[in-house]
């Protein structure tokens, strides 16, 4: 790659949000026909200056230069102007639109004053043939797959001619097979004398995919280097800036009696189609049951019917017995049931809140924080300072807005309000995202303890590898259906691919558990 | 037969200014900017017009020129007036249903207050009759039974929002315009990333809003009170943001959502014309538009069609 | 009280005060345009407001439903409801308690509470409509309530020409003897004015107010809902009873001051030509004091004495007394543009930045 142009060049980029310095003095090199991977932990910055490239954010220092010549991309108008595209990690589509309306929209071929939506159509069809991008430019975003979404994203960049393609993180909402086509895209791409970025901390895929990958961390670019001649601890280490354990220790599960049971579960959708259908599994106290799946597979839904936020239509769920089919959240809280929730800022705090209001979100009803329909603030607060304490939550205050805690802190508060109300069965979905390593590590550390404790965990997460080291068993979901459940082990990862695709476990690996 | 011709007649000049309204709302609405201050910008469209057309006659313009003079004005403050709900909501970002409610008192407060200074301390301005828009009937198309007296022996402005339904439709789903007004109302975030102004499209989707407001407003001073006081505008403003919302959001729905209203308005104006409508007491009549909008939002499925980005100011930093 | 120092703090203390400067200043300039002193017509104003005990009276009559109709928006709002409907909710109290007042005998000391509480309740009804609606049919409140005042207004005038009209007036009969509301000795002694239990019974809501959101298990349920439904729904809280629970006692405190204002000061009810505009104050009065409940009683005595002093404006400086709207119009205009004022401010308060946790 070293002999090729340079055709993108950032030098010396500072960019400031109050508060934090998101790019220190960064340069980057991008050469023609390259598949070039920008590696890093949540919040590092990578976004940050991708979106400077492509003219969202301006630096407060620094500039780029575009095929050796110095530019000011002041917009997404002038990055296409200077053929950059970017296919943005929550796509960028207007739904009701069609793909062909889509992919025009801003570079509109016309007819007179109309909109000449025939030979859009007929040059979208031709674009997605040279590419081998397959979609149908009269279908609706709404009626389409999120994998074909995706190529309408891509055609969107292509129709505007673009020679650089950035995108941030673009396998995060694909299935396993849908990853492998984007692979297969992106490296025609390149072949077609593309140059690509390709934002991602997930390692496996840089080192199938890219040619050079640039390790940010903390704003700061902490090495450059050839795909080839490193490894995925290299890039680890060199994203954390430490070794790094992938293991989590913890000593096999002496599993008591069963907690969870679902038997025959089922939930709708809003179009009645169903999104959990037939699940039966157990979770026994002692033992964390991993889920794995790709986004999307009714993983929300199926904890949303087991803490009671969605109706389910049918089935059973026992909590220690007892059924709670139909239940309220608040009956299922009652059971013993906690829940670390998907979206920490959707769920799982009133940002507006206080921490201290916040620790006791799902038991200000009860004693001591109320009593007779009175708030008892003094309890409020002694628990928050408890627990503030006891899981190292930091802030100013426990008076502070939740609003003003980082990721981090936020995630811990959340975690210790549900570990201490002394729950049967914990339920912990994408614990972790968006976390930055110490703040994982301390979170895996919490649910291996809760299951040393004896207490039943279910695990929901889109990364394999945090499945592998937490969990003692694991099912896979897919399209609301079971493929299969197994001893959670990095030996089945092909198997458990293969069902995350939609296969059901074939009865020659089926393992009894 | 005749009366049935008279309501027809009627049900269409009570909805023009209600269709006109409507469709600014919807060039607002579609561009992703609540607009609950259309009230507010009619009564400056109405008082626009009277006080226009009333001067400019005295300055000598003779004919339906005078008219014209004020339906112009109108538009052109209302488009002004509906600057300030531009400039507040899109470059300050402020909560678009208060800057609404900010419009409709500060319209009712200026415009009293004008037209006391204006006319010597009365609450209203110089009646029109003579100088107003008179009914015109077209030619051989006026002759048909029942329509022609239905849809052709009406007042030019009337025919004006004929029009101006089909334009608004064909801008809307046909030009690039409309392409890129209704993308920035769905999802700023895509239009902004292909180079498309969400501020500028806002800008003009709300100040469409002010100009068709301006001229429903400057239809009713003009065709049916003849003078404009604090009465003038009484929740027709609000009437057409329900139409939008019958309409979905929709030209020709909007159009036919107010067409709707109007005949319920103008069956209370021919009361006399049936013997069954005079045993109801008019403020049921009244308040028929608003009541059937409740129940359709509340009953009707498919509600989802409003615009996504309605109401959410567009901040670049969260995309 | 630590709740009570935030609302005092930041932006909500200084925004309103420049804005009711910004107000007068956008009136001052109005006037001036239009060829009268401002300066003449600000100090009718005042005169008007301080100059006699009647004037006084009034001046604290006006404020009165000022103050119940701030605080029913406010209610709802930190409730994350949006209550355009207060105006309806206003009527339809009138409304019931006037048909009270008229058309039962009963001994003052049930009848006058009797019609207040009715009022009230027809009110939280009415407001419990849309809240209904918001909570099973995903309505938006502000729609529904828009329609509803609408309804309410052309409802109470049927009442008022058909139902309980005074034959040949435009009015309806008035009130028995034993429901009014006014309190007699304090009429007498400031020269008629018409002072009543209404002022006192808001004063006390604005307690209660701030009682029931900070100090209650309920309150906590309702902030939470409020500021963030989908946290409280997974906190196990109720949140569409919340929501109709809210728009109930928001709505409650609108009806209680329809009813002060039929049993306390007009002691029947005329037919309306247009809404009469007491909940779009509430609007005002809920943004000037800053949605906090004793904040409000300062924006209700400042509109109130504003619109009651617009009166001398156009007796003695001949100013048409709309000019109060258009100033009443730039106040809150200016505080829901914080950004205008705070860039007003600029060289008074550098580097006043927000520290947002957002980058990256």
């Amino acid at each position: 790659m070293e002999h090729q142009p340079i055709v993108a060049e950032l030098k010396g980029i500072t960019k400031r949000f109050p508060g934090i310095v998101a790019n220190d003095n960064i340069s980057f090199q991008l050469r023609k026909g390259e598949i070039h991977a920008l590696l890093g932990e949540n919040g590092a910055g990578k976004s940050t200056l991708m979106n400077i490239l492509f003219g969202l954010y301006q630096p407060d220092e620094g500039h780029i230069e575009i095929n050796g010549e110095p530019v000011v991309i002041d917009g997404a108008g002038k990055a296409i102007e200077l053929r950059i595209g970017m296919v943005h990690q929550h796509f960028k589509l207007v739904k009701p639109f069609t793909v062909a309306e889509n992919i025009i929209l801003g570079n509109e071929p016309t007819k007179g004053i109309e909109v000449d939506i025939k030979s859009a159509n007929v040059r979208v069809r031709e674009l997605s043939d040279q590419y081998g991008l397959k979609v149908d430019p009269r279908f609706r975003i709404e009626d389409i797959t999120v994998g074909m979404q995706q190529r309408v994203e891509i055609l969107k960049t292509l129709y505007r001619g673009a020679d650089i393609l950035i995108f941030d993180e673009p396998s995060a909402v694909l299935t396993v097979q849908e990853i492998d086509e984007l692979m297969e895209i992106l490296r025609a791409l390149a072949r077609e004398g593309k140059s690509i970025i390709i934002i991602t901390h997930k390692l496996k895929e840089i080192m199938a995919l890219a040619d050079t990958c640039t390790v940010i961390r903390r704003g700061k670019v902490v090495g450059s280097v050839n795909v080839k001649e490193s490894s995925e601890r290299q890039l680890a280490e060199l994203m954390v800036g430490r070794s790094v354990n992938f293991q989590v220790n913890k000593e096999k599960s002496k599993p008591g009696k069963a907690i969870l049971e679902l038997s025959g579960l089922t939930v709708q959708g809003e179009h009645g189609k169903a999104v959990v259908e037939d699940v039966t599994f157990q979770i026994r106290a002692g033992e964390i049951f991993g889920i794995a799946g790709v986004d999307g597979n009714g993983q929300t839904q199926l904890v949303e019917a087991i803490t009671g936020m969605r109706k389910a239509n049918s089935g059973s769920i026992k909590v220690n017995g007892k059924e709670l089919f139909g239940a309220s959240v608040r009956n299922v809280t009652e059971a013993g049931v906690s829940h670390i929730p998907e979206d920490r800022h959707k769920h799982g705090l009133v940002l507006d809140f206080t921490v201290s209001e916040n620790m006791v979100l799902n038991n200000y009803y009860k004693e001591p924080y109320s009593r007779t329909g009175i708030l008892n603030y003094k309890a409020i607060d002694d628990n928050a300072s408890k627990l503030a304490q006891q899981f190292d939550v930091r802030m100013s205050s426990i008076h502070t807005e939740a609003r003003q805690l980082s990721g981090g802190n936020q995630q811990k508060a959340i975690i210790a309000r549900e570990l201490t109300r002394d729950p049967e069965l914990i339920i912990a979905v994408q614990p972790t995202r968006g976390l930055d390593v110490g703040a994982i590590e301390f979170v895996h550390k919490q649910l291996v303890e809760a299951r040393n404790a004896g207490k039943a965990v279910l695990l929901v997460s889109f990364e394999l590898e945090e499945l592998y080291g937490l969990s003692d068993r694991l099912a896979v979901i897919y399209e609301g259906r079971i493929m299969g459940q197994m001893e959670a082990d990095e030996k089945n990862e092909e198997q458990i691919g293969l069902m995350m695709a939609g296969n059901v476990m074939g009865d020659a690996q089926r393992h009894t558990v | 037969m005749e009366a049935i011709g008279l309501l027809l007649n009627t049900t269409l000049v009570f909805s023009t200014a209600l269709i006109l309204v409507a469709l600014g709302g919807i060039f607002s609405e579609r561009s992703g900017v609540v607009n609950i201050g259309l009230e507010g910008l009619m009564i400056i469209g109405a008082f626009s017009a009277a006080v226009f057309t009333y001067f400019s006659s005295e300055w000598g313009f003779g004919g339906s020129s005078a008219a014209w003079f004020g339906v112009l004005m109108s538009i052109v403050l209302g488009a002004a007036f509906s600057l300030l709900h531009a400039v507040a909501t899109i470059t300050f970002k402020a909560n678009q249903v208060i800057i609404g409610v900010v419009i409709n008192i500060l319209a009712f407060g200026l415009t009293i207050y004008l037209v006391k200074s204006l006319f010597d301390g009365s609450g209203q301005t110089e009646n029109l009759s003579g100088i107003a828009f008179t009914k015109y009937n077209v030619p051989y198309l006026s002759e048909i039974p029942l329509l022609g007296d239905a849809l052709f022996k009406t007042y030019p402005t009337t025919y004006l929002c004929y029009l101006l339904v089909f334009v608004s439709w064909y801008a809307l789903y046909r030009t690039r315009f409309g392409l890129r007004l209704r993308s920035v109302g769905e999802h700023p975030g895509a239009a902004d990333t292909v180079g498309i102004s969400v501020i500028k499209y806002r800008y003009i989707g709300v100040i469409l809003s002010g100009a068709f407001a301006g001229l429903g407003g400057a239809t009713i001073a003009l065709t049916t009170t003849y003078d404009f006081s604090h009465t003038t505008i009484s929740g027709q403003g609000f009437i057409a943001i329900a139409a939008i919302i019958f309409g979905r959001w929709h030209p020709i729905g909007a159009a036919g959502a107010a067409l709707f209203f109007g005949f319920a308005q103008a069956l209370r104006f021919q009361a006399d014309l049936f013997e069954w409508s005079q045993s109801i007491p008019n403020e049921f009549l009244y308040m028929l538009p608003y009541l059937l909008t409740l129940l359709l939002l509340a009953f009707a499925a498919g509600k989802s069609r409003a615009p996504s980005a309605l109401g959410d100011p567009y901040d670049p930093g969260k995309r | 009280m630590q709740v009570l120092s935030k609302i005092f703090t930041k932006q909500s203390t200084y925004v309103p005060l420049v804005a009711i400067v910004l107000g007068l200043l956008v009136g001052a300039i109005v006037m001036w345009l239009g060829g009268y002193d401002p300066i003449v017509a600000y100090g009718a104003m005042l005169d008007k407001i301080f100059g006699s005990t009647y004037d006084f009276g009034e001046a604290i009559r006006q404020v009165t439903p000022l103050i119940f109709t701030g605080l029913a928006v406010a209610f709802a709002f930190r409730a994350g409801l949006f209550n355009i409907g207060v105006e309806g909710q206003f009527i339809t109290g009138m409304t019931a308690a006037t048909w009270i007042g008229i058309n039962l005998n009963l001994p003052w000391f049930i009848h006058m509470p009797l019609a207040v509480i009715v009022g009230g309740i027809a009110g939280a009804l009415w407001a419990g409509i849309a809240g209904w609606l918001k909570a099973s049919r995903g309505v938006n409140e502000v729609i529904s309530t828009i329609m509803l005042n609408w309804i309410a207004y052309y409802f109470a005038n049927f009442m008022v020409r058909v139902v309980m009209v005074e034959p040949g007036q435009n009015r309806t009969k008035d009130i028995q003897g034993t429901a009014s509301a006014s309190i007699d000795w304090l009429v007498t002694l400031m020269d008629n004015a018409r002072v009543h239990w209404g002022t006192v019974v808001a004063i006390l809501c604005s307690f209660v107010f701030y009682y029931v959101l900070w100090k209650t298990r309920q309150g906590y349920e309702l902030r939470a809902s409020g500021f963030n439904p989908d946290a409280a729904h997974y906190a196990g809280m109720n949140v569409k009873g919340s929501i109709v629970k809210a728009m109930m006692f928001s709505g409650g405190l609108a009806g209680l001051g329809g009813a002060f204002e039929s049993l306390g000061v007009f002691k029947s009810m005329a037919v309306m030509n247009a809404l009469p505009g007491y909940g779009f104050d509430g609007i005002a009065v809920s943004l000037l004091g800053g949605n906090n409940p004793f904040g409000i009683i300062f924006g209700g005595i400042l509109f109130g004495f504003l619109s009651y002093g617009s009166t001398g404006m156009s007796f003695e400086a001949d100013v048409p007394n709309e000019i109060i709207r258009i100033v009443i119009g730039a106040v809150i205009f200016f505080v829901a543009i914080h950004g205008i004022v705070k860039w007003f401010l600029k060289p008074f308060f550098r580097k006043r930045r927000e520290d947002k946790k957002e980058a990256a």
